[in-house]
């Protein structure tokens, strides 16, 4: 019904009037009529404002969403709190309908965030550099891939089984496009075993894959990991949740060169997966390697001081083919709303958020691990995120759960048939003793309707 | 805008400040020594910012006044398509069902998501003229790589081996960036003196050892290649597919398909074509449409109806894989689908009819300026489809003034500059894209500063070859930043 579009039926005829077209038609002769469509187009006619809303709301009401239930969902993505000034700030129009900052001396406001939120990586993950943001986790990670292949032009990556299976998956269908062979490192007891990981690393090995806490959310042994990759010279790329890094080590101080992941923890909603963004941080030396918009700063003619979009000569729109990587639009609004909550959250507030997730979860996993018919899967260290075993079909003990309206996490049997009838169960800051509590006592009726047979028809 | 010193947030940290709020601990006091090996702890914490919630908000605000933006000026960015982006969207988008639905959510307690992406898959599929769609890919040049591996998936399944991707010398950057991603080379295809593709030369280049054709069309300098049929058919005689680089469907949406061009595999930049606020560089979202014989390879999970009930299906032995995390940029197909369904079939061809009609308006205004078309004329001046390409170079020569010296004036009188430098077989390029969405009056508008602007050339070169003069900052020293590259603050030396 609407087109948005300005102009007036007079307009139309001036302005047709003034190109010397008769009708619109003559301004699509040059389309052979062989490929022009003869018919309207099949799609419902348009509708009024209201009406498109009513519907999506709709269609929004059929969706069990996180305020609707209390989750423990998490393998990637997670319930965190998300504070008022971040949707307050990104969406400001002067922050929402630019585009891409080409003319620095407009786009100042853009290119200073930018700016803000590459030292804040670098800061978190202990890295020299940061880009201004991917994608999102997984293609995160793939771009490392890419920059390692092309930095030491080895043709083989090794990849621990810990890694979440979506980030393993991505660089797969990525690597095969450039011929890179993908070799995978089983874990063991939910964790990267180090000598089997120095097994299969060898002088080809362009770059060791590990993740910190893992998919399993168990924490690694990140130097011994990095010891043996750098045995052989390889790079080693780690995929680490940002808001961890308040409490866990950060990266870069193992050794890592390269630290991607999935940033959407700071302060982005869940959007069913998408638009979030990645982070991607390196060491100093593969910066004109590091695939993305990057800002640096410098100064105008009259000695201010100010940013641009720097090292373009990386990049698509310059090297074409030569190019780093074929990235062009970046995630700067999921990113800003990332530097917003690291603002938000502070020096101290990562600290303490962090050990508020690490507390709750131990308490977490002592409760469920003390319910009958569950056990704990793992008994490495986490953070956030632990894996628990039941003694019945993960299907009716989770339907079953959800009837008190508690969502208890992932199956991971999806992903590793050797774990049947588990769940990776996540704790954030917004699950409280009292709905862990809950969650327990749920659990327990659950499995055990669940052993009986009753609720187990799924 | 302002013209205050600028100052970073960490600049303006205090010890002691802080803005987050935190539940107090209800649970036992463990120590986190007890929890985590003493190697894997920090030692000491992050250098946030330590600073208020008024303090952020301000700081924020601050920037953003150093921001052009589309909802408060002109912004004929060629090739980016910056359109309106209608208020709906957002509140759409907002809706808590989408907003914080959880992407591993079984899909039965994620039908309303599962339905909007599978009715926004026929709508584009309807849209293309091609049957089989993938929301996956995150930008257009992800739905590129898409495409370019499913080519590559598809060769092999026949047992082929191909090397090469040709792609026109008006292609998009990105396009030969994928190429090489994908571990193919690429070959330069020439343009003829109409601005399309140049038969001799693809003629002599699609040999069996190519791949693939990446085409866009209408193409970089707005103009459609009328041999479209004759392009298809050369690719296709020698097995290899044919691609549209879908940057620019803005201009043909409901007139011309790529799947009725020939086109094997299409993607399309859901933030271009079908809105989504910009945000500085995205988020964006690049689905790809594609013909029967490519659909077995798309990205997997695809998304399957059956018994009125919407699952993933996982089952697609040929897929090329995985591209990304989860099922996409999902809160940009709840916008497009809300532009689509606003609009509906009649109204996407009336976007792009005006879309089109603008560009030739402005165009043709332009010719008309003795000074515009003097100094600044068409590169290829046919009827444009919804962006056009004028060159600089007359004014470099006679002026002394570059393309870059009339955006730089351009910002000063209160417009967003075009494109510039781009497509490269233009000289001095400047490209024009003023989309559906623009008055009469604001196409004027733009013509008339132009004239301006050569005007004051004219007069005094160095006046337009020294602005802008009212922007926060101005020509910024890009070879230092680039040749020394300061990209984080360095927090040691600060108080």
């Amino acid at each position: 019904m609407s087109t948005y579009t300005s102009d007036t039926p007079d307009d139309r005829a001036a302005m047709l009037a003034a190109i010397g077209a008769k009708s619109i038609d003559d301004l699509f002769a040059d389309i052979p009529a062989g490929v022009r469509l003869d018919r309207d187009l099949n799609l419902p006619t348009g509708k009024a404002e209201f009406e498109v809303f009513d519907h999506l709301s709709e269609l929004a009401d059929k969706n069990i969403h996180s305020d609707r239930e209390i989750s423990f969902l998490g393998a990637g993505m997670y319930d965190h709190y998300v504070p008022a000034l971040v949707d307050s700030i990104i969406t400001r129009s002067e922050f929402l309908t630019p585009y891409t900052p080409y003319q620095p001396e407009v786009s100042q406001g853009g290119l200073q965030v930018m700016f803000e939120y590459q030292t804040a990586i670098a800061e978190l993950t202990g890295l020299d550099v940061s880009n201004a943001s991917v994608y999102e986790g997984p293609s995160a990670m793939a771009a490392a891939g890419y920059l390692a292949q092309l930095e030491n032009g080895r043709d083989k990556f090794v990849v621990s089984q810990a890694v979440n299976p979506q980030y393993r998956e991505t660089l797969k269908t990525n690597a095969h496009g450039y011929g890179t062979e993908v070799v995978e490192v089983p874990a063991t007891d939910g964790l990267t075993d180090p000598a089997a990981l120095a097994e299969v690393i060898d002088a080809d090995t362009a770059a060791v894959f590990i993740q910190n806490p893992n998919f399993f959310g168990a924490i690694e042994d990140v130097q011994a990991l990095v010891d043996a990759a750098k045995a052989h010279d390889a790079l080693v790329v780690c995929v680490a949740d940002p808001l961890t890094l308040g409490v866990l080590a950060p990266p870069g101080d193992f050794g890592v060169d390269i630290c991607v992941g999935e940033g959407q923890t700071l302060g982005n909603r869940l959007d069913f997966g998408g638009p979030s963004f990645g982070f991607f941080a390196a060491a100093k030396k593969l910066i004109r390697r590091m695939p993305g918009r990057i800002a640096g700063e410098t100064t105008d003619v009259d000695g201010r001081r100010g940013w641009v979009l720097t090292l373009q000569t990386r990049e698509q729109h310059i090297r074409r083919e030569k190019a780093t990587s074929n990235i062009c639009t970046s995630q700067a609004l999921n990113a800003l709303a990332g530097v917003i909550y690291l603002s938000w959250l502070g020096r101290q507030g990562i600290v303490e958020l962090g050990e508020l997730m690490l507390k709750r979860t131990a308490y977490a996993r002592e409760v469920l691990g003390a319910v009958d018919g569950v056990e704990i899967l793992f008994d490495a260290p986490v953070f956030r995120e632990f894996a628990i075993k039941l003694d019945a079909p993960v299907r009716g003990v989770l339907d079953q759960l959800a009837l008190d309206g508690i969502n208890g996490g992932y199956p991971i049997g999806l992903d590793y048939p050797e774990y049947e009838n588990t769940i990776l169960v996540a704790i954030t800051e917004k699950r409280s003793k009292e709905q862990i509590d809950l969650f327990a006592k749920s659990l327990a009726s659950a499995v055990a309707a669940s052993k009986t047979g009753v609720g187990a028809e799924a | 805008m302002q013209a205050e010193k600028a100052t970073t947030i960490y600049e303006k940290s205090k010890p002691g400040r802080r803005a987050s709020t935190l539940p107090v601990l209800d649970v036992p006091d463990v120590s986190v020594e007890d929890l985590l090996p003493a190697s894997a702890i920090r030692k000491t914490p992050p250098r946030l910012p330590e600073i208020s919630e008024p303090e952020i908000v301000r700081h924020y605000n601050k920037l953003s006044r150093r921001n052009f933006d589309l909802d408060s000026g002109f912004y004929p960015l060629g090739s980016c398509t910056m359109k309106h982006n209608p208020k709906l969207h957002e509140r759409a988008a907002a809706l808590p069902g989408f907003a914080r639905l959880h992407p591993l959510q079984s899909s039965e307690r994620a039908q309303g998501a599962l339905e909007l992406m599978y009715n926004l898959e026929g709508a584009l599929s309807e849209i293309t003229g091609l049957p089989h769609v993938s929301l996956q890919p995150s930008a257009g040049s992800h739905g590129e790589l898409a495409g370019v591996l499913l080519t590559k998936a598809y060769h092999e399944d026949r047992g082929e081996t191909r090397t090469k991707v040709l792609a026109p010398d008006t292609s998009h950057g990105t396009n030969p960036a994928t190429v090489t991603m994908a571990g193919y080379e690429t070959v330069k295809v020439a343009t003829n003196e109409r601005g399309g593709v140049d038969l001799d030369d693809l003629r002599e280049k699609a040999t069996t050892d190519v791949a693939c054709l990446m085409l866009t069309n209408p193409n970089t300098l707005g103009l459609f290649d009328e041999n479209i049929e004759e392009i298809a058919k050369i690719m296709h005689d020698v097995g290899a597919t044919l691609y549209y680089d879908g940057a620019n469907l803005n201009a043909v949406m409901g007139i011309s398909r790529p799947g009725d061009m020939g086109f094997d595999i299409v993607h399309m930049n859901l933030h271009k074509s079908f809105t989504q606020p910009h945000g500085g560089g995205g988020p964006g979202s690049g689905p790809i449409a594609v013909s029967e014989r490519m659909a077995p390879y798309l990205p997997k999970p695809r998304i399957v109806k059956k018994e009125g009930r919407f699952r993933y299906d996982f089952d697609q032995p040929k897929s090329i894989g995985r591209l990304r995390g989860f099922q996409g940029n999902f809160g940009v197909f709840v916008r497009t689908y809300a532009y689509i369904c606003s609009l509906g079939g009649e109204g996407l061809k009336a976007a792009s009819e005006t879309a089109v009609l603008n560009a030739n308006y402005m165009l043709e205004k332009g010719k008309q300026n003795e000074r515009v078309n003097k100094y600044l004329p068409v590169a290829f001046d046919r009827t444009a489809k919804h962006e056009y390409v004028l060159s600089a170079a007359e004014s470099k020569r006679q002026l002394d003034v570059r393309a870059t010296d009339i955006a730089k004036r351009l910002l000063d009188l209160g417009y967003h500059p075009p494109t510039i430098y781009f497509p490269l077989l233009v000289d001095e390029a400047l490209m024009i894209e003023p989309t559906e969405t623009e008055t009469m009056e604001t196409l004027d508008g733009f013509i008339e500063a132009l004239d301006q602007i050569l005007e004051e050339a004219e007069k005094d070169p160095a006046f337009v070859q020294n602005a802008p003069y009212t922007t926060p900052v101005r020509r910024l020293d890009e070879a230092a930043a680039a040749r020394s590259p300061v990209v984080t603050q360095d927090l040691d030396l600060l108080p």
